[in-house]
């Protein structure tokens, strides 16, 4: 088309639609697609924040999600919906184009966290009492299926709960120090495979590499329990044993979590119990191969989803530091003091920026992290857990 | 008296940083000597930092229950010990170092009679 034909074709337009630019994502004010949406928790007042990544704007707080003192969120592989697993047992969908909570119900006294089943039918919560992992359809929040977590001394709390590609749900009993499966590939009467022993007080389990290898961290031992589940039949292995054998442990104000683990460079990354380091083991041999010095009790140990860089935050008392590591050198780049409890941290998709809760100064704060400079900061009450949609399309979150 | 009790002294044969922390508290203070504002802050880590195992509400999380009817049958004294020292093989740290004896003893007794919500 000849330049005078195309200022022929836009003067037919309505005013203004060929002055401006296609927008490449919807403009402030107009509805986001949900691939730009977030959930902060407020973990004191028991509300939700819906966020907009690309605009980094709150668009609107629902209310009424009970006690989210702890609280984790797993998405609709549509991210239309966010599942909210509260303290208090509380399982809440929200909708998060309507922002609004269009269902809720109390699945349990006291629970810990949640996942969804690869093909999105499937919700599973983790709970402390009773001790077990109960599943529900995702569309109706009907029970599916009860798994009480039984062992000799009862039923176990349980921990560390993923998805894993099958209908396959795997997680840990903290008492009972096991590793189970419950495996829904033939319907919804589920497989309860007891894989094996993991170790005294698994404290929390991953998924990794795209969902073949599980692994639960060992409060009550040196050492962590892997189950690769592409074995037949399916076993637990012992690595790392004794790796801080015979070093005294610092006391621990806050359970260090597993999520965000990453095979950077061919090794894993993740916090030390008991110590002020970040271990490294080499993803081939699963032997450790480095500790990475840090401020304090490292809680999560996220990488950037490109991989290059590993940020850190810490347990109380030291919760006001963040710290950056490169994942080449293996050395701290960058440590800086957001404020008093930074409890969680989120990168968006493609990890440009990462969201930051500073729970004490009731504020998230945006960072570039090619900069590591903060460029935006937005108000929220007591925020924790940071969760945007594209873990709906990420296995094990 | 803290002192005196048992727990305390077994305590104190394990390995842990007991010198300092008699530095560090100094005499003992009656709990009703607190400022208000340090007892706004006992109230803020109890909710927050310890809520992040027994749940901010107190009703137990990886942690058990710390409400007035799971405490009954313990004195304060003694939950004031386990504050300041936590529970060996367990997930429960000592707070010692960051809480003087009368700091834990005020939390303990506060746990018992329903612990206060904080203010904002």
């Amino acid at each position: 088309m000849k330049r005078r034909d195309l200022l022929g074709a836009a003067a037919l337009l309505p005013f203004g639609t060929a002055l401006l630019p296609a927008p490449a994502i919807a403009r402030k004010g107009e509805c986001p697609g949900t691939g730009d949406l977030g959930l902060i928790i407020e973990r004191a007042t028991g509300s939700v924040l819906i966020v907009n990544t690309s605009h980094q704007e709150i668009l609107g707080r629902i209310e009424g999600l009970g006690d989210l003192s702890h609280a984790s969120v797993v998405f609709s592989r549509d991210e239309k919906y966010a599942y909210v697993f509260g303290r208090d047992g509380g399982l809440s969908r929200i909708d998060m184009q309507g922002r609004l909570m269009d269902r809720r119900i109390i699945q349990g006294g006291n629970s810990i966290g949640g996942a969804i089943s690869d093909d999105g039918q499937l919700i599973a919560v983790s709970n402390y009492k009773p001790g077990g992992v109960k599943v529900f359809d995702s569309a109706t929040l009907q029970t599916i299926a009860e798994i009480p977590a039984t062992w000799e001394g009862g039923q176990s709390k349980t921990v560390g709960l993923v998805d894993a590609p099958g209908r396959r749900f795997i997680f840990s009993l903290y008492d009972a120090g096991e590793i189970w499966m419950a495996d829904f590939s033939d319907g919804d009467s589920p497989d309860i495979v007891k894989i094996g022993k993991a170790g005294r007080l698994p404290y929390d389990g991953l998924i990794a590499r795209n969902g073949r290898i599980y692994i639960a961290g060992l409060f009550g031992e040196d050492g962590m329990a892997l189950v690769d589940l592409w074995q037949d039949p399916l076993k637990v292995r012992r690595i790392l044993d004794g790796y801080g054998r015979g070093e005294k442990k610092l006391p621990i104000y806050k359970m260090p979590h597993l999520e965000g683990w990453t095979e950077a460079d061919g090794m894993f990354f993740f916090p030390a119990v008991g110590h002020h380091e970040v271990l490294v083991m080499d993803g081939r041999t699963w032997e450790l191969v480095g500790r990475i010095p840090v401020h304090g009790q490292p809680v999560f140990v996220m990488a950037r989803p490109d991989g290059r860089y590993i940020w850190v935050n810490f347990a109380h008392p030291d919760n006001d530091t963040v710290q950056v590591i490169d994942t080449m050198t293996r050395k701290v780049v960058k440590t800086f003091k957001p404020g008093r409890a930074v409890l969680h941290m989120e990168f968006t998709p493609r990890g440009e920026q990462v969201w930051l809760s500073v729970r004490d100064a009731n504020r998230i704060d945006i960072y570039d992290t090619h900069s590591m400079e903060r460029v935006k900061s937005l108000p929220a009450k007591s925020p924790s857990g940071i969760f945007f949609t594209a873990r709906a399309h990420r296995i094990g979150l | 008296m803290l002192r005196s009790s048992p727990l305390h002294m077994i305590v104190h044969l394990l390995p842990v940083l007991t010198a300092s922390i008699a530095l560090a508290t100094g005499a003992y203070a009656l709990a009703g000597d607190l400022a208000p504002e340090r007892t706004r802050e006992l109230v803020h880590l109890v909710r927050q930092d310890c809520g992040s195992c027994h749940g901010m509400t107190l009703k137990g999380g990886l942690g058990k229950p710390l409400l007035p009817e799971n405490l009954a049958d313990r004195d304060a004294e003694t939950l004031a010990e386990i504050i300041l020292d936590g529970i060996p093989e367990t997930p429960m740290p000592p707070w010692r170092g960051q809480l003087t004896e009368t700091e834990a003893l005020w939390i303990a007794r506060k746990l018992k009679e329903g612990f206060p919500h904080e203010t904002p």
